[in-house]
């Protein structure tokens, strides 16, 4: 048997379980760990400036891997600092695992320095926790922490690691199981046969259906079966802020995303189906508005690998526990010799009523000849990217822009926070999307609020040579805020007007990258030629624009999902 | 409604404090809690008492098996089952009236003595929640109930149906 200290233990661990990068922090309580990583070269540190940031990026590596994102920090502060970045990775089901430092387990309860209780800290935010108490049960903790965070609904797992047990002076027997099994935990991939058939009877029944995908059928790679289930039912297909991607945005029977800033033809076909076949998706509050009005004349299918999800907000008439690349397995066989051509033809009328939604063109808006518009920055993301990269982004209303004039044909490439919403999240997460995709384009569409929530990770990217590309649509406000001030508050900026911005062009070169400012409408095309040529580089786009430009639709507070404003004067 | 759900769980460190924020961190009820270690040890298993409508104890069920360290959650009052609860309770017996007619209510309720001392008896009793609030009800006519405390709930289902690993 192997001997080695709970230092050493912990680094071996990782590399067992299959870990490449580490997005972390040092401090007092994980010198001992930092040692260990100093004498191997297996798995890759990335020293980060404030240890939120850590978290984004593991959170990043890990939306547009599938793979677990690991993250490493001492105790108290350092633990602390991550908890938004956990908050964010649990409201999304990210695969993440934290490792923080404890203080020594006898020192445990004593308020030592830098103690914090981050078990209790972290526990309503974590799907699991470890306080792992002895060295010689670092590996299956490790191990099984992976396991958690990796399997059934995804989330993040803390294990926390007091420091006499990884003491570098005292050896153990290092064991890495190589099967965890849990008796308590076996999450149910395979839908119940009997729900299955008749999720089938409802679903070959349907006049009106309407797929309702969200990131569940992201977080399974379940996107060809989607397309495959989509393609055999031609029914048309919408999909949640986390969905994005799941099912291509520019497929023909995509109707775009729904919800409180969905397209008007998605919360119209909603509104109006007779069935939702809704797959890893949750109901959830910005996507119904009221619940009590919402899609009075649907049978509801819901499948989803986690029980809590369905019946919560909206009770499913026929729920199906399951993983949604599993279920639509059992969906296939169930539906063959299914007449696909058949039943296309009796969605004819359906169709048409859709066309006529979508007709409204509810994102079309006026360019101006002398300010850029938002949409038309993330119009020219799309073209000087091909459609093709890895977008994450912020918070606030380029978000919005960016979900909705970005059509994603592939999932894993749009990377937002959209559970937690959190202001930050983007750019760290595009570097972690870049240190798992070297060779591919990653752009975090950002505002000027959002950037600064982060900002100090430029450093960072020149440390590691991240060269991500910053498109930040700067219209010199919280953006968000000040919409809903123009339209709940009578226009009444209470603090959401951003004075004294910094010069963002001499911020990025301060850091050494390349900061390019566009104010132009007719500069825009070509300053973003320039931001992708500089291929090796992290460039800076600071795009001044309209100020007073909101995004629409809208849905209406209180009202049924198709009840929505579609610009400054016109509603529905 | 009043429902007893028992649960199953890992004994670990942490995995009461996670079930327990479940009902503090989701707004459900708990009325009363009651925890042992079961079996070789390695398990715990909880009865809790709580209230509400059909939809928010299925989706408390949901949450409690959704922890990583619960093996099992089932609800007691879908079918037949044994609750009980002891208690532990202190009456003020100054007078020779007062200790007969406690005794009496002992009696009566069948609980019994288990400390005598020259001002009060302290008593044990165990059965139903509701017969525990009867008995206090009664006694608490004849001297003060200096202190009383209260188990809580456990049960366990009638006939062949079992909670076990
Ligand atoms: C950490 C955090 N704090 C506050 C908010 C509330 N919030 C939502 S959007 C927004 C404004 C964002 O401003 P900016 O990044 O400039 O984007 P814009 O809306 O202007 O495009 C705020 C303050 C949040 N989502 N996250
Ligand atoms: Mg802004």
């Amino acid at each position: 048997m192997e001997m080695m200290s709970g230092a050493a233990m912990v680094v071996r661990a990782l590399k067992d379980a299959g870990v490449k990068h580490v997005f972390g922090y040092p401090g007092g309580s994980v010198l001992d760990i930092y040692d260990a990583l100093y004498v191997q070269d297996d798995v890759e540190h990335i020293l980060v400036r404030h240890e939120q940031a850590a978290a984004h990026m593991a959170d990043g590596y890990a939306r547009s891997t599938g793979k677990t994102g690991t993250v490493l920090v001492t105790s108290g502060p350092g633990a602390t600092n991550t908890l938004t970045g956990i908050a964010t990775a649990y409201m999304d089901s990210i695969p993440m695992v934290v490792l923080s430092g404890q203080v020594p387990t006898m020192h445990i309860g004593e308020d030592a320095f830098q103690e914090t209780d981050m078990i209790g800290c972290s526990r309503p935010i974590v799907k699991h926790s470890f306080l792992v108490k002895r060295a010689v049960d670092i590996p299956a903790a490790i191990a099984k922490a992976y396991h958690i965070a990796n399997t059934g609904r995804p989330g993040p797992v803390v294990v926390d690691l007091p420091k006499d047990i990884v003491n570098p002076l005292e050896e153990h027997p290092y064991v890495f199981p190589e099967n965890v099994q849990l008796r308590s935990y076996n999450p149910t991939l395979k839908g119940h046969s009997k729900q299955i058939k008749k999720a089938i009877d409802v679903i070959k029944g349907a006049k009106r259906p309407v797929m309702y995908v969200g990131g569940g059928a992201v977080a399974c790679d379940a996107s060809d079966a989607v397309t495959k289930f989509a393609e055999i039912l031609g029914c048309p297909v919408t999909s949640t802020l986390m969905g994005l991607g799941a099912f291509s945005g520019v497929h023909e029977q995509s109707v775009g995303m729904l919800g409180m800033h969905g397209t008007f033809e998605a919360n119209k076909t909603m509104h109006n189906a007779d069935c939702i076949i809704a797959l890893g998706a949750r109901f959830d509050d910005r996507v119904t508005n009221n619940v009590a009005k919402f899609c009075p004349n649907a049978t509801i299918v819901h499948v989803d690998i986690d029980p809590t999800s369905i019946s919560k907000t909206i009770a499913a008439h026929v729920p199906v526990v399951g993983s949604i690349d599993v279920v639509l397995e059992q969906f296939f066989e169930k539906l063959e010799g299914f007449d696909s051509k058949a039943h296309k033809e009796n969605l004819a009328d359906w169709w048409q009523q859709i066309n006529q939604w979508r007709a409204k063109k509810c994102l079309e808006y006026k360019l101006d000849n002398d300010q850029i518009k938002p949409q038309q920055v993330v119009q020219a993301l799309y073209k000087h990217t091909q459609g093709d990269a890895f977008i994450t982004s912020d918070v606030g209303q380029h978000q919005m822009f960016a979900a909705l004039y970005y059509p994603f044909a592939k999932p894993r490439r749009w990377i937002n926070s959209g559970g937690a919403g959190t202001m930050g999240f983007g750019f760290p997460a595009a570097m972690g999307v870049k240190i798992a995709h070297p060779d591919a384009v990653v752009a975090c569409v950002t505002g000027d609020g959002s950037i600064q929530m982060n900002i100090q990770e430029l450093a960072t990217c020149l440390q590691y040579n991240i060269p991500v590309k910053i498109i930040s649509i700067n219209n010199r406000a919280l953006g968000m805020v000040r919409q809903w001030q123009d339209m709940i508050y009578k226009g009444r900026h209470s603090h959401s007007y951003m004075d004294s911005l910094p010069d963002f062009v001499k911020l990025a070169e301060a850091y050494g990258h390349i900061g390019i400012q566009v104010d132009k409408p007719e500069e825009l095309d070509d300053a973003m030629a320039r931001c992708f040529a500089e291929k090796d580089r992290l460039v800076f786009m600071d795009i001044r624009v309209d100020q007073n430009e909101h995004v629409y639709p809208m849905q209406i507070k209180y009202g049924s999902m198709d009840d929505m404003r579609l610009s400054k004067t016109e509603r529905t | 409604m009043r429902r007893i759900l028992s649960v199953l769980m890992e004994n670990e460190p942490g995995a009461l404090s996670r079930l327990v924020g479940v009902f503090s961190q989701r707004g459900y009820n708990v009325d009363t809690l009651c925890v042992a270690p079961v079996d070789d040890g390695s398990l715990s298993r909880l009865t809790i008492t709580t209230h509400g409508d059909d939809k928010a104890i299925e989706q408390m069920t949901k949450q409690m098996n959704k922890l990583i360290d619960v093996l099992k959650v089932s609800d007691l009052t879908d079918g037949p089952h044994i609750e009980r609860e002891l208690m532990l309770v202190k009456v003020a017996t100054k007078h020779e009236t007062a200790r007969a007619e406690v005794k009496r209510n002992v009696d009566i309720f069948r609980a019994q003595i288990v400390d005598v001392s020259t001002n009060n008896y302290s008593i044990q009793i165990a059965g139903t929640s509701d017969k525990l609030d009867a008995f206090l009800e009664s006694v608490s006519q004849i001297g003060e109930v200096i202190e009383a405390s209260r188990s809580g709930v456990c049960g366990i289902a009638r006939g062949d149906k079992a909670l076990r690993p």
